[in-house]
């Protein structure tokens, strides 16, 4: 079965068709690449996929079961997790107090039981450990606030890890890195699929998309334009007018 | 004697309403302009319930959850609306109140409700009032330190980032409503009782303004130093008459000068003074 799929998706923003009919899906352990040059509609689809936006027709479905109405906290709840294209951690909090927020899942779901519950020991060990698999415990006591973009991103992952997910919807990972960061970074990303979860990524550097991801899928226009093996897909024409097209208006 | 009494019973009264919308604003992040309103709403009830014959324990039991209840309907609001529009939201749900209750002949519209019962003398109210203030402090400390004073925090400081980790931003805005709404109904049914009258304009927008007041001179968000703010703040008419004629002056002014120079309030100037962060 597949882990997460979305069927015939379609939104229009005055008049606008954003996404127009577009049907995928992402199987357990897979690491597809999400493509597609800007205004293709990459991030609405995301947002469709992760409840942000409500689709005008279409289905999401997380394993088998569909989810297309159901909010955001009860997705991430079911193993769903996301990272902003634009960093968007707790600036008032330390590295480890916010991944400590993702850490005590279970505890923070009701806020009744949250109240009878004080100790921060077992969420505080699992910040830790995630911080350190991200390289970025050296900061871990430091305001979310004070810290550069590279270690805020590398946070937000481990935040998202926190929730023990079972999908990771990556939203641009790599924008804002440089070169060595941004390779590192897609390394961490293959090691993390490796390691069992499932991922989807939008991103617009296409060596680092390419070189990781196992299948591509290519946006433009609101519409699915190719899917497949990531250098088939970069061979084809159709998908090398949709970006030189692009580059030509640029 | 008596006024010292007095003057004690109603620093201990501002210190619950305080605490209670600290933890609307001050953890959650929630603005209210309207929190005199469950204030009112928490008297009325207590009072009807009171005049109608009920014991007093259930009466003020009645105020407190008649206050929280219409508390979790304006949470609802905020669930919609956020920041700026929020205040607006809830600087008219104290309109909507004062406006209701002027017109209800059998809420005593503008004469309001004489006569209510008093069980209590004196010494009674105040060792009511400042042990319903301890309690609140208490569990406001414990909010703080629990794992839902952290998700408050979140709520807080960025609901989009709480509500993709998981955090059930509704649930929590609407249980601080609760909790900060109920606190000022309780403070509303043992004022109704102390007094033995309530009138319509004790619960206006000077009084909302007069909470935040409190809260926002003590530190947002600091349990310690919006005890302080109340405290201060229920002293100053007192010791200086002419403040009381020009409340709403005085307290504006407050407001501004703390939140251009220290919007940390108190509990701010403290932290930078000596270095150490108030709970």
């Amino acid at each position: 079965m597949m882990l997460l799929a979305g069927e015939r998706l379609s939104i229009a923003f005055g008049g606008v068709h954003a996404v127009e009919d577009v049907s995928l899906a992402v199987a357990e352990g897979e690491l597809v690449g999400l493509i597609g040059p800007n205004g293709a509609g990459k991030t609405t689809l995301l947002r469709l996929l992760t409840g942000i936006l409500a689709p005008d027709s279409g289905r999401v479905l997380f394993e088998g079961r569909d989810i297309t109405r159901m909010p955001i906290h009860r997705r991430a709840q079911l193993g769903f997790a996301l990272t902003h294209q634009i960093v968007r951690p707790f600036r008032d909090m330390t590295l480890a107090e916010n991944v400590m927020m993702a850490a005590a899942g279970g505890v923070t779901a009701r806020p009744w039981r949250a109240l009878a519950k004080v100790d921060a020991r077992g969420a505080r060990e699992r910040a830790m450990a995630l911080l350190a698999r991200l390289g970025i415990d050296d900061a871990a006591d430091k305001l979310a606030r004070n810290v550069p973009l590279g270690y805020l991103k590398r946070m937000q992952a481990a935040r998202a890890l926190a929730l023990e997910p079972r999908l990771l919807l990556l939203d641009e990972p790599l924008a804002g890195l440089n070169a060595a960061e941004a390779t590192r970074f897609a390394d961490l990303i293959v090691e993390l699929n490796a390691g069992g979860i499932t991922i989807l990524l939008v991103e617009h550097n296409l060596g680092e998309v390419t070189r990781i991801a196992r299948r591509l899928l290519v946006l433009h226009n609101g519409s699915l334009l190719a899917e497949g093996e990531p250098r088939a897909v970069m061979a084809r024409q159709d998908v090398r007018d949709a970006y030189l097209g692009e580059e030509a208006h640029a | 004697m008596d006024y010292y009494l007095s003057v004690a019973t109603f620093a201990a009264l501002n210190v619950i309403l305080a605490i209670g919308l600290n933890l609307i604003s001050g953890f959650c992040g929630q603005v209210s302009l309207g929190h005199a309103a469950f204030y009112g709403l928490g008297a009325y009830a207590a009072a009807l319930a009171s005049v109608a014959g009920v014991p007093f324990p259930l009466a003020i039991l009645g105020g407190v959850l008649v206050a929280g209840v219409f508390g979790i309907v304006v949470g609802f609001a905020a669930l919609r609306v956020r920041e700026d529009f929020l205040a607006i939201v809830t600087m008219g749900v104290g309109f909507l109140f004062l406006g209701a209750v002027r017109k209800q002949p059998w809420l005593g519209a503008e004469m309001g409700i004489a006569k209510i019962p008093s069980p209590l003398d004196k010494w009674g109210y105040a060792a009511l009032a400042i042990g319903a203030a301890v309690a609140l402090v208490l569990l406001s400390l414990h909010v703080r330190r629990s794992w839902m004073g952290r998700a408050f925090g979140a709520v807080a400081q960025d609901e989009d980032a709480a509500r993709t980790i998981g955090i059930d931003v509704a649930g929590y805005k609407i249980a601080a409503f609760f909790i900060g709404t109920a606190a000022a109904g309780l403070a509303g049914g043992i004022y109704a009782h102390m007094t033995q009258l309530i009138i319509p304009d004790t619960f206006n927008f000077i009084q909302s303004i007069t909470i935040l007041a409190m809260v926002v001179i003590g530190g947002i968000g600091s349990t310690y130093g919006v005890v302080a703010g109340a405290i201060l703040l229920t002293l100053m008419p007192e010791l200086f008459r002419f403040i009381n004629d020009y409340k709403l002056l005085v307290y504006g002014a407050l407001l501004l000068l703390v939140m251009r120079f220290s919007p940390g309030g108190l509990a701010g100037m403290i932290q930078r003074a000596f270095g150490v962060r108030l709970a």
